[in-house]
This record gives structure tokens, sequence and C-alpha cells, in this order.
């Protein structure tokens, strides 16, 4: 427990926070590198299904990010994406889903700092809360993603 | 009965419709659906407490619709159901008559919309009191155990999809859990990939499910599914203040936003 390192997978939206990120990269700007960057066109693209899957393949947290509201390429998705979260996250937290591992956040693409922010907070407090072996273990072992320890 | 009986026949024998989805006697103690065609048959038709169904979920089937305009002995849940399709564009004005029983052992025969949209006005879908003691009860103990309820009840899932198959909203002609490419829905019966199919079937239905229940008691292994559905139509009721089944013209919630709506999770 004291050497765990957890794994946090990030959905990010190409338009602000991958340029962000990129942006704290280019800035020189370390931060922890337990991040998992999966780039998607918009935070309206993120299906709530890639969440139970990154929880299933290893993810000991999650952070789903994007432009801020008025901001996004698309003018809306963003907007279509914040209503959705609020529902998923209500129903995630009734079938008793850990939702203090999954972090939403809106990070433009000249935050490169705040980014860097999120992620060390975001693996601080999982790092707190330790591997999700909870979920996983839902799976049979010898079907279980990459053999995570039970 | 007879007045049920009377107008079943009429609209069998002016060709109002083709065919009559009402209740029959099953064969065991149980009401089953019937699908009346023939006027001299429309007598077996029956109407008590345990007509239960939800009849809307035949409407969109493609050998429903290849008989011809049907009409649907309805209730509540019904005609929210019939609301909800035409507002999601799968009914037309005239596509369905809906033969209401009424308490006093008349039936009022409704077609227009806005006839449907008065006739809900006063009824409303809710849980039953034991379905909302078991939801308030869930809702209230702590994160794990409700894991702990949840995973319990899904172990017992057979992926039976009979939940889907009773539910007159699920109409998709290609489900997410038929598709293999990606796989979303893990094909080993664990209580993990369980939980993902009912979380997406919740997902789906989120403002859309109309709450008739009939999914829960369509479950052969009883899992209380339509609470994860509750759950999620009073949080749209209670952010976005939406409800689905009331009217035949409403947008859906999840596919409109304000720039009002909480975000006070979002950092």
């Amino acid at each position: 427990m004291a050497d765990f390192e957890p794994k946090i997978t990030a959905f990010v939206c190409t338009w602000c926070t991958y340029a962000g990120a990129d942006l704290t990269g280019t800035s020189r700007i370390k931060y922890a590198s337990n991040v998992r960057v999966l780039r998607v066109p918009c935070t309206g693209r993120i299906d709530f299904m890639y969440v139970l899957q990154a929880f299933a393949q290893g993810a000991d947290g999650i952070i789903v990010s994007g432009c801020h509201p008025a901001d996004c390429h698309y003018t809306s998705g963003n907007l279509h994406a914040r209503r959705r979260w609020v529902v998923f996250r209500k129903l995630l937290d009734f079938v008793g889903v850990d939702t203090r591992r999954i972090h939403f956040a809106w990070v433009s693409a000249a935050e490169g700092a705040k980014w860097a922010d999120l992620v060390n907070s975001v693996v601080a407090s999982v790092r707190e809360l330790g591997p999700y072996d909870e979920y996983r273990q839902a799976i049979p072992s010898h079907i279980r993603p990459g053999g995570v320890a039970a | 009965m007879s007045a049920l009986h009377d107008a079943a026949r009429g609209i069998l024998e002016s060709g109002a419709a083709a065919v009559v989805i009402g209740h029959g006697e099953g064969t065991a103690t149980g009401a089953r659906p019937l699908f009346v065609r023939d006027p001299a048959k429309a007598g077996e038709l029956v109407f008590d407490e345990r007509c239960v169904h939800n009849l809307a979920v035949y409407l969109l089937k493609p050998e429903v619709k290849a008989l011809g305009r049907a009409a649907l002995v309805g209730q509540p849940p019904t005609l929210r159901s019939v609301l909800q399709l035409a507002a999601e564009q799968q009914l037309k004005e005239g596509d369905v008559i809906l033969l209401l029983p009424e308490p006093d052992g008349g039936v009022r025969q409704v077609e227009s919309f806005a006839d449907i949209e008065r006739a809900v006005s006063e009824a409303d879908a809710q849980l039953s009191p034991e379905e909302r003691a078991c939801l308030d009860e869930v809702a209230a103990l702590p994160r794990e155990e409700r894991w702990r309820f949840w995973q319990q009840e899904f172990t017992r899932c057979l992926k039976c999809y009979a939940c889907r198959a009773a539910c007159p909203l699920c109409y998709c002609t290609q489900c997410i859990v038929d598709v293999n490419q990606p796989q979303w829905i893990p094909v080993p019966p664990h209580p993990l990939g369980n939980m993902d199919w009912h979380v997406v079937r919740a997902m789906h239905l989120a403002g859309r499910c109309i709450g008739c229940g009939a999914c829960a008691r369509a479950c052969p292994v009883d899992i209380p599914l339509n609470l994860l559905n509750q759950v999620i139509e009073e949080e749209i009721a209670g952010q976005f203040d939406a409800r689905a089944g009331l009217s035949a013209s409403a947008s859906y919630a999840l596919s409109t936003f304000t720039t009002g709506d909480k975000d006070t999770f979002i950092r």
C-alpha cells in the first residue's frame, strides 16, 4: 500500500484540455506521471461507458476534462456533457461506485498550470483512497483484465 | 367489462383499427396480453387488477405494425408511454386509439395527443410504497453497503434482457448489448458485467423513462431495476425540471442544456 502508485485515466477534449496539457509540457511544469491521457474530439463525445471500462481495465481514478462553458469548439458539446454527467454521477453513486474517484474539470488551452495542479491533486486524493480493487473484484480472477491482483 | 367489449367490437367492425391490444385470461390465474382482430372475439378481453402489462411495448414491433392501426386498452403508464413515443417521433397523431376503462365500468376512447395529454395530467407514475421504501433505504446506506447491495442483486441477473423486451421505450433495432465490435457489455455473466448492462439500460432511458415499472415486473429474478430509472428521473426532474411522458412535444432533457445547469462538481 505504501508504494501504491495510482493509475489515472484522463479523457480530455482535443481543443482545450489536450492543448492545455501540451502547454504544461512546453512550459516545463513537472507533474505526476500517473496519468494516461486519452484524447477525444469533445467532452460531448465521451460515452459514459468509457468510465466503466476504464475502472474495469485497471484505472484507480478518472479525470474528465474539456473546454470551459461558452468555450466549446462545437458551441455546446461541453454543456450537453455536463447534463449527462449530472445524471451519470447520480446513478453511479446510487449503485455504489466510488464517485470520489471520478473528477470533472474545465481546463482551457491556456491553463497549463491548472492541468498540472489538477493531476497532482487527483493523484494525491486517489493515492489516499488506495487501489480500486473493490470494483475489479466483481470480475472473476481468471478473466480479469490485466490480471489485476485481488 | 361489457362496455370494453362493445367498444372493442365497434372499433374492429367499423375498421377504425385492425387490432385491439388488451388483456385476456392467462393459462393459470394471471392475465396476459391479448390481440383481438376478430370482432366476435372481443368478449375475450378482461380488465382487472391483474392487467399490469404496459401494452404500449407492442406498438413499434414490426409484426404488430404490419397488422394495421392498433387500439390499446390503456392505463396511465400506457398513455405516458404513447406520449413519450410521440415526443420521440415514433408515433404520429392518429397512429393509435386508446381505450381507457373508467372506474364506473365505462370506457373512454381517446385518439388525439392533446386528449391524451389531458388524461395524463391527473395520473402520475409513482413508485409503490414498498418500492419507495426500498429506494430510500438503499439511498441511505453507506456507499460500500450500497455497492454490496447492488452487486448481490446483479449477481442474480441472467442477462435474459426481459427488462429490455418489456420496456416500451427500448425500441432500438440494434441494442448496444447485441453489438460485439466494440464489446461494451462483457459476455461472461459476472456481477460487474451485469452492472454494466443495467447502468447502460438506465442511462439510455435517462430522461425518457415514464416509470411504469414493467422492467422490474418482467425480471425473472426480481431485481428492482426500476429504482435505477427512478433515481435518474428524480434527479432530472429536480435539476432540469423535465419529466418524460407528459407531453407529445417535449424535448429530450439530455439533448438540451441551460447555461445555469449544476456544475458544482466540476473544477
